[in-house]
């Protein structure tokens, strides 16, 4: 339903986003990913439609968003970053305009703005102006407007930023619910989140897409990805530990906390699982074990690596 | 949907939040005290001794020079200061939609101001028996001009973030326009162009064309400059707004 092609914007001499090219389905949300200026918010605005692409094309539901802006926005459901609202408004007269400017009349409006402020929790605090909110409150205002017309296509970029923890994961909660039958776009850099609702993760810096999986497919591709921890009561005979490192499929070991701590890292060849043959191994020699545990691989070491040489590029370039 | 109600929608929003705030009517009591002051006092209402409006006014121009870029000053300056300018240009809707809906209530709000000057037409009706035509004719004039300063306002509203600073540029470029037809513009003009040129500066002038229609003559030709100020600034604004609205 979201259709983006070699998608480019420069800033002047900087290339905000590079030729980015995917497409969304319906049922799937896309996880967008990478840090502070790599060019996640200008790829959504640019799909938006309220920034033209310097290059490329954008469509939403086949509706190409610089041929065809009004039709390809009227599908869209779009949360900017920050969530700038009409502050002098009351949430209810906010919801009445956008949903009078998205075409919604009398009944049908009134059901539109109900149901949008049932979903997002706003019955309580429907007649106060918006500047008076607090911030969780105001965030789930600009959800309710992004999701009043019932749109295909929803983009949210950064929808828990500024959240509590149950804030978040009331959030979250709505677009599970919602993903069915949307095609959906996040933008966070909270990479829980990614686990929490995306089908599908997209990792982007310095304007280039680096990555597009799944999140456990993403979690494969870290370094620690089925390493596996080992924590023995008292440490064991140096020979004993070289011959842990023997082990098929094993690629080597490397201590896993203080030096002198009996804490070890397993780490498998690609692919490998080593945990039958550890703890085999383990009982073989009789060790104490305090903790055994298989390393999943985190998110956050994927994204490191990825995006890592962008971070050193970019000091190089503000030290120059 | 249709062009007219998608204005309506964005001209409603605009116009309540005029009064959402206290501003709106601090602004309505400036501009009453304002023009009924220089009627009054400098205009000398009562001295002339005259069944008419003139001194009423002759003093539109200058104080709308003030009021009308702080009515507009808000227009495009403050949805880009907190960012709603993306929530509003994501909606289904396109830029000239908006332009024209928030101009349209930023004119009628000035129509109310200038409505609410109504004692002094009463004042005049009841003290002798003026000719209402000019009167009518001015006020008429005074609204056109009116919305010509908004124009202005509005387009120089969209090319910044700050208001204060839309405020300045808008009250320079409204000054331009009045004193077009004065010696002040016209002078430098004269030294350096052709007397065509000079001429056609000339008429460009807002303070001719409103003196033409105080007089009651309501003549196509001011009727449609100031239509085709309007025209001309708004679509300057839409223009403005689509290269400017992201940065």
């Amino acid at each position: 339903m979201i259709e983006v092609q070699s998608l480019t914007k420069h800033f002047g001499p900087i290339r905000a986003v590079d030729g980015v090219s995917f497409s969304v389905a319906k049922g799937e949300v896309l996880g967008f990913l990478g840090p502070n200026g790599a060019g996640k918010s200008t790829t959504m605005k640019m799909i938006a439609g309220f920034i033209a692409p310097t290059a490329g094309a954008a469509a939403v539901c086949g509706h190409d968003i610089r041929t065809a802006p009004i039709a390809a926005k009227a599908r869209l459901g779009y949360l900017p970053e920050g969530a700038p609202l009409y502050a002098d408004m009351t949430a209810r007269g906010f919801l009445n305009f956008i949903g009078a400017s998205r075409g919604l009349r009398g009944a049908e409006r009134a059901k539109a703005v109900g149901r949008a402020v049932e979903i997002a929790q706003l019955d309580t605090v429907l007649d106060q102006p918006i500047e008076t909110l607090s911030k969780g409150f105001t965030r789930r205002v600009g959800l309710a407007q992004a999701l009043l017309h019932d749109p295909d296509v929803l983009i949210l970029d950064e929808p828990t930023d500024g959240l509590d923890p149950n804030q978040k994961h009331h959030v979250r909660q709505v677009i599970n619910d919602m993903a069915p039958d949307k095609a959906i776009v996040i933008s966070t850099h909270i990479l829980e989140e990614v686990h929490a609702v995306c089908s599908r993760a997209m990792i982007i810096d310095h304007g280039r897409l680096l990555a597009d999986s799944t999140p456990a497919e993403l979690e494969a591709r870290a370094r620690r990805h089925n390493t596996v921890t080992l924590r023995t009561l008292a440490m064991p005979p140096d020979g004993e530990r070289a011959a842990l490192g023997q082990l098929d499929g094993v690629l080597g070991i490397e201590a896993g906390g203080a030096a002198g701590e009996p804490v070890f890292r397993v780490i498998p060849q690609e692919g490998a699982n080593v945990l039958p043959a550890v703890t085999a191994f383990v009982a073989e020699k009789g060790w104490k074990v305090d903790e055994l545990r298989l390393e999943q691989g985190r998110l956050d070491d994927v994204f490191r690596e990825l995006t890592a040489g962008g971070a050193a590029g970019r000091d190089a370039e503000a030290a120059q | 949907m249709n062009a007219a109600r998608t204005v309506a929608v964005i001209f409603r929003r605009e116009f309540a939040g005029y009064f959402a705030s206290p501003v709106a009517y601090v602004f309505l009591i400036v501009f009453l005290a304002l023009a009924g002051a220089l009627t009054f006092f400098i205009g000398n209402f009562f001295q002339r001794n005259q069944a008419d409006l003139d001194s009423f006014f002759v003093f539109h121009p200058w104080v709308y020079l003030f009021l009308m870029p702080a009515i507009a000053m808000r227009l495009w300056a403050e949805e880009r200061k907190t960012g709603t300018v993306e929530l509003l240009f994501t909606l289904p809707i396109a830029t000239w939609h908006a332009v024209a809906g928030k101009f349209l209530a930023a004119w009628l709000f000035a129509g109310v101001a200038l409505a609410l000057t109504f004692p002094i037409w009463i004042t005049v009706a009841s003290l002798g028996s003026p000719d209402h035509g000019p009167i009518i004719a001015g006020y008429i004039g005074s609204f056109l001009m009116a919305g010509g300063y908004l124009a202005i306002g509005s387009c120089l509203s969209a090319t910044t973030r700050n208001q204060v600073i839309a405020f300045v540029l808008a009250a320079i470029v409204c000054f331009a326009f009045s004193m077009a037809g004065a010696e002040v513009v016209l002078g430098p003009v004269r030294d350096i162009l052709p007397q065509d040129f000079v001429n056609l500066v000339a008429s460009f002038s807002f303070l001719n064309h409103f003196a033409e229609m105080r007089k009651g003559t309501i003549d196509l030709r001011n009727l449609l400059y100031f239509l085709s100020v309007i025209g001309v600034f708004l679509f300057a604004t839409v223009l403005v707004l689509d290269l400017r609205k992201a940065e």
